[in-house]
């Protein structure tokens, strides 16, 4: 008989999702392709939420996750509208040349 | 999902998981913006059938018709209005060495998690919603009634946080009287 | 009456603080008469409190007064106290007696002068000065009367300081102090810390005198030759005697008062108040004794060959006071301090005749231009005479008896040793010829004047011809209070100070046990004995010497002015040499002063800039480069700041992983 699907395996999925959504943060230079990536790391955390819902025969976990797509629309929403903003002010989108927070 | 065997189950697991990783990659390595958008599309699609594989078909659903339909929308339509689409520019862009570090310290972070779920003992006391009952009663009635009922002040929150988004994209994206843009 | 000693020296303190502060409104009479009468009562007080001493026997002629504590630190407690003793009251006289006389003087000399106000108040604050530090009971009081007189010389001798020379003076005379007084408050320090480990605390003389059997020889050494550096400072002895030349270029009155007859006598004064220390230090009185003759004897033939008679009287007052040294160094307290008094008198007329002859000769100081004043000032003629020949050690008069007193000590307390008394004999004839080469270029001779100068010649006012005669007369009859025993005399000085010095001198009697010492102390305490052949023998030689000595003068300077020239042109090195006063100040200038300008320049240089500032500038920069540093972390860039969260992140989980593993 075949086990079930442990556990571990979704988180380790999870895991690796967000690893690569984080080094795509730190490396990229295009902004909206940050921003994907970014959507990628919600993304990875949503499978861990809906895993240990899973297993733990909740639904707790995907009434947080339905909450974090709605913060990440409203996300989505603004950040795209500040980067055509951005665009409009500087005529890039290379956040190597944005440094107006400069201290 | 229940009937299902387990090999299936497995089979059906392995080939998303490696396709979800795989998209991720191709996503954050293109350098065509319009590229990674429909990679992310892909990897969103892969998610949601994970989803279904964990039993949680409203979120699969609602992952498709929200991420991939409307946020990656917006991102390709932004991505056009920025006129990203042809690719990147002509300009030689130049190696960051520092960035390059930061990205080999981050494996670290994965290393760290991979070391948690293996020493992390997930146990804890199980709730009312087994598979079998979510199957009877129908897995968005259920999920219905939770928001409705135990988080309806969340979902009240929640939504008057999207209205701040709308009022804010609106705001923000508004063309100002006095530019002669 | 003891109550009331402290009147002594709170009377020129008063007319110091009506002339400071409000003198400016008075007229130049009513400053002098305030000024004059202040010492003057000050004197009063004196003779009354010395007329109450006669009164009583020798043991009790102590007043003693302790105005309120000064200093109360742990176990050292320090009062304002007066002491007035045999000793004291000698030197009360004499600074306000003399100091009276200068004073009446003064209103005179300084008549024309615009700083009139400022003199008087200066020289009130002097008498005041000096008056504590002989009237103190303790040495810490003493110290403040020693550095106030150093203070009050400096302020008169650069009174005219619009003359880059007096007020260059003026300093020299204050710093050569400064270095003298270092000496002495080391000793102070030493002197408190040796009584301090024995448990006493004090500074009192008569304390100090009670206890000081707790001080070993080799410490006693230590304080006391501390203390005769201050001395040499002072009263200007070898090494440091080379700021009372430079002092004439204050007024002529602050010269004879301060740096003749009071002041510089006040190292002389200390050594014979502490004798009860030097006596148990025979090394101490011995370089004492040491530097007094090499002083008297350099100093003399300094004066030899000067010119201005301000500088020959100066480097008279450093030969004198070598003598008086000479006198406490051999054990002779009562002598030294006989000649201080003598000294006094006609140091201080010599002084003001100076300041005469310059008033008559329209402030001319060079001897080589005067000459033939003899029919034209006849008072001060006279009484200048009458001074030389006291100085001169002619018998009958006040500087016979003292000087021959301390040749006669220096002979017997050295166990007979004939060259200490000759080395002071010649010293003696030397002095006698510069004076009288001073007088006869001065008085005698035709006049070297310019005709200007001859045509304003006249004798001064009454009023500073007085005090000319007053102590005139004390040369004279200052010396008959000493006439020592061979001669028929009762040696009344030295009975009255014998409560004071009575068992430092039985000590060194003791010490010294010849035979020689037993003849004469029995021609000195007992009927005159033939016995006291050798003391004869010596006065009648020492009076041969100084006659000689004014012979030679006479020879140079009246019968045959040509020998002196020839003299100096056949000895052109030595005089030349001699006239220079050995290139001392040379010396000093450019081992000392320029010596500590260089080392003040190199440690400016190097330690202050570049190590202090160095260091200081150094931490600053420091930090500058590390914000530099740290500043780079805000560069604006967002992707910056992820990476930072992210590190945040994997610390945190790392830190959870952690607990998890262990």
């Amino acid at each position: 008989m075949v086990p079930d699907i442990p556990q571990g395996l979704y988180y380790a999925l999870g895991a690796v999702l967000f690893t690569i959504g984080a080094i795509g943060v730190i490396t990229r230079r295009n902004a909206i392709i940050i921003f994907m990536c970014i959507e990628l790391m919600l993304n990875a955390v949503n499978l861990t939420f809906i895993a240990s819902g899973n297993f733990l025969n909740s639904l707790d976990g995907v009434v947080f996750v339905f909450f974090i797509m709605a913060v990440a629309a409203a996300e989505a929403a603004v950040g795209l509208a500040i980067f055509v903003l951005i665009f409009r002010l500087k005529g890039t989108i290379n956040v190597d040349d944005i440094h107006l927070l400069k201290g | 999902m229940i009937a299902v065997g387990m090999g299936f189950k497995w089979f059906i697991f392995i080939v998303m998981a490696i396709s979800a990783i795989g998209s991720a990659l191709m996503m954050a390595t293109r350098k065509n913006p319009v590229h990674s958008a429909l990679w992310l599309v892909v990897t969103f699609f892969s998610i949601a059938v994970i989803y279904v594989l964990l039993n949680a078909t409203f979120i699969a659903v609602a992952q498709v018709m929200v991420y991939a339909g409307a946020i990656m929308m917006l991102t390709l339509f932004i991505i056009m209005l920025i006129h990203l689409e042809q690719g990147p520019s002509c300009l030689p862009v130049k190696r960051s060495f520092l960035k390059l570090i930061g990205g080999i310290i981050t494996l670290t972070l994965l290393l760290q998690i991979i070391a948690g779920i293996r020493f992390y003992a997930n146990v804890g006391k199980k709730g009312v919603y087994t598979p079998e009952m979510l199957a009877s009663v129908g897995n968005t009635a259920a999920v219905g009634s939770l928001l409705y009922g135990k988080y309806a002040f969340v979902f009240e929150i929640a939504s008057v946080l999207l209205l701040l988004g709308i009022v804010g994209a609106v705001v923000l994206a508004r063309k100002r009287k006095d530019e002669e843009e | 009456m003891a109550d009331f000693i402290w009147l002594v020296p709170v009377f020129p303190l008063v007319g110091f603080l009506i002339n400071g502060l409000v003198g400016i409104r008075f007229s130049k009479g009513v400053t002098a008469w305030i000024a004059c009468l202040s010492v003057i009562f000050s004197f009063v007080v004196s003779a009354i409190v010395f007329i109450q001493f006669l009164s009583l026997s020798p043991e009790t002629r102590v007043f003693e007064k302790t105005a309120f504590d000064w200093i109360v630190a742990g176990d050292f407690h320090t009062q304002i106290g007066f002491r007035i003793d045999a000793l004291s009251i000698i030197m009360c006289l004499v600074v306000s007696g003399v100091g009276s006389l200068i004073h009446i003087y003064s209103a005179g000399y300084m008549h024309d002068d615009a700083g009139f106000r400022r003199y008087f108040t200066y020289l009130n604050l002097f008498v005041f000065m000096m008056l504590i530090l002989v009237t103190a009971d303790n040495i810490l009081l003493m110290f403040v009367g020693w550095e106030g007189v150093g203070l009050c010389s400096y302020l008169l001798i650069g009174f005219w300081y619009e003359k880059d020379s007096a007020s260059n003076a003026g300093k020299k005379a204050f710093i050569v102090n400064r270095i003298g007084d270092f000496g002495f408050l080391l000793g102070i320090f030493l002197l408190v810390a040796t009584l301090g480990d024995k448990g006493v605390w004090t500074l009192k003389y008569s304390e100090l005198q009670a206890n000081a059997h707790f001080i070993t020889p080799a410490l006693a050494t230590a304080i006391t030759l501390l203390f005769f550096v201050g001395a040499t400072g002072k009263s200007a002895q070898i090494p440091l005697y080379v700021w009372l030349p430079d002092a004439m270029e204050g007024p002529t009155p602050v010269s004879s008062l301060i740096h003749a007859a009071t002041m510089v006598t006040a190292g002389v004064y200390m050594i014979a108040r502490l004798n009860f220390f030097y006596i148990m230090s025979p090394m101490t009185m011995s370089i004492v004794a040491a530097i007094g003759f090499l002083t008297a004897f350099f100093a003399a033939t300094i004066g030899c060959a000067q010119y201005d008679i301000k500088r020959v009287l100066a480097y008279s007052t450093v030969s004198q006071l070598g003598y008086m040294f000479v006198g406490v160094g051999v054990g002779a307290y009562a002598a030294g301090i006989f000649h201080l008094m003598t000294h006094a008198f006609f140091k201080g007329l010599l002084f003001l005749a100076a300041g005469s002859v310059m008033h008559a000769m329209s402030g001319e100081l060079d001897m080589r231009k005067m000459g033939g004043l003899r029919k034209k000032i006849p008072v001060t003629y006279w009484t200048c005479f009458i001074a030389c020949l006291a100085i001169a050690g002619v018998p009958g008069l006040s500087g016979f008896f003292s000087k021959d007193e301390i040749l006669w000590m220096a002979y017997i307390r050295n166990g007979g040793n004939i060259w200490y008394w000759l080395f002071g004999a010649i010293t003696a004839g030397l002095t006698a010829f510069y004076m009288f080469r001073m007088f006869f270029n001065t008085f005698h001779g035709e006049c070297r004047a310019s005709e200007e100068v001859k045509h304003h010649i006249h004798e001064s006012p009454k009023i500073m011809t007085i005090p000319l005669a007053i102590l005139a007369v004390l040369s004279i009859v200052g010396g008959w209070v000493g006439i020592p025993h061979l001669l028929g005399g009762g040696n009344h000085i030295e009975k009255w100070l014998e409560p004071v010095f009575g068992h430092a001198h039985a000590e060194i009697m003791q010490a010294k046990s010849i035979s020689i010492v037993g003849n004469a102390y029995a021609s000195s305490s007992g009927t005159p004995a033939i016995e006291g052949s050798a003391e004869l023998m010596l006065m009648i030689l020492a009076v041969a010497i100084g006659l000689a000595g004014i012979f030679v003068a006479w020879l140079f300077y009246v019968k045959n002015p040509e020998l002196p020239r020839r003299f100096v042109e056949r000895q052109r090195g030595l005089f030349t040499l001699v006239h220079n006063k050995y290139f001392v100040d040379e010396v000093y200038g450019f081992v000392f002063v320029k010596g500590l300008l260089r080392i003040g320049t190199m440690c400016k240089n190097f330690v202050d800039e570049s190590i202090i500032d160095g260091a200081i500038n150094g931490v600053a920069s420091l930090m500058s480069a590390l914000g530099g540093l740290i500043r780079r972390v805000q560069n604006g860039l967002v992707q910056g700041y992820a990476f930072a969260m992210i590190l945040g992140a994997i610390v945190v989980i790392g830190y959870l992983i952690s607990r998890i593993l262990s």
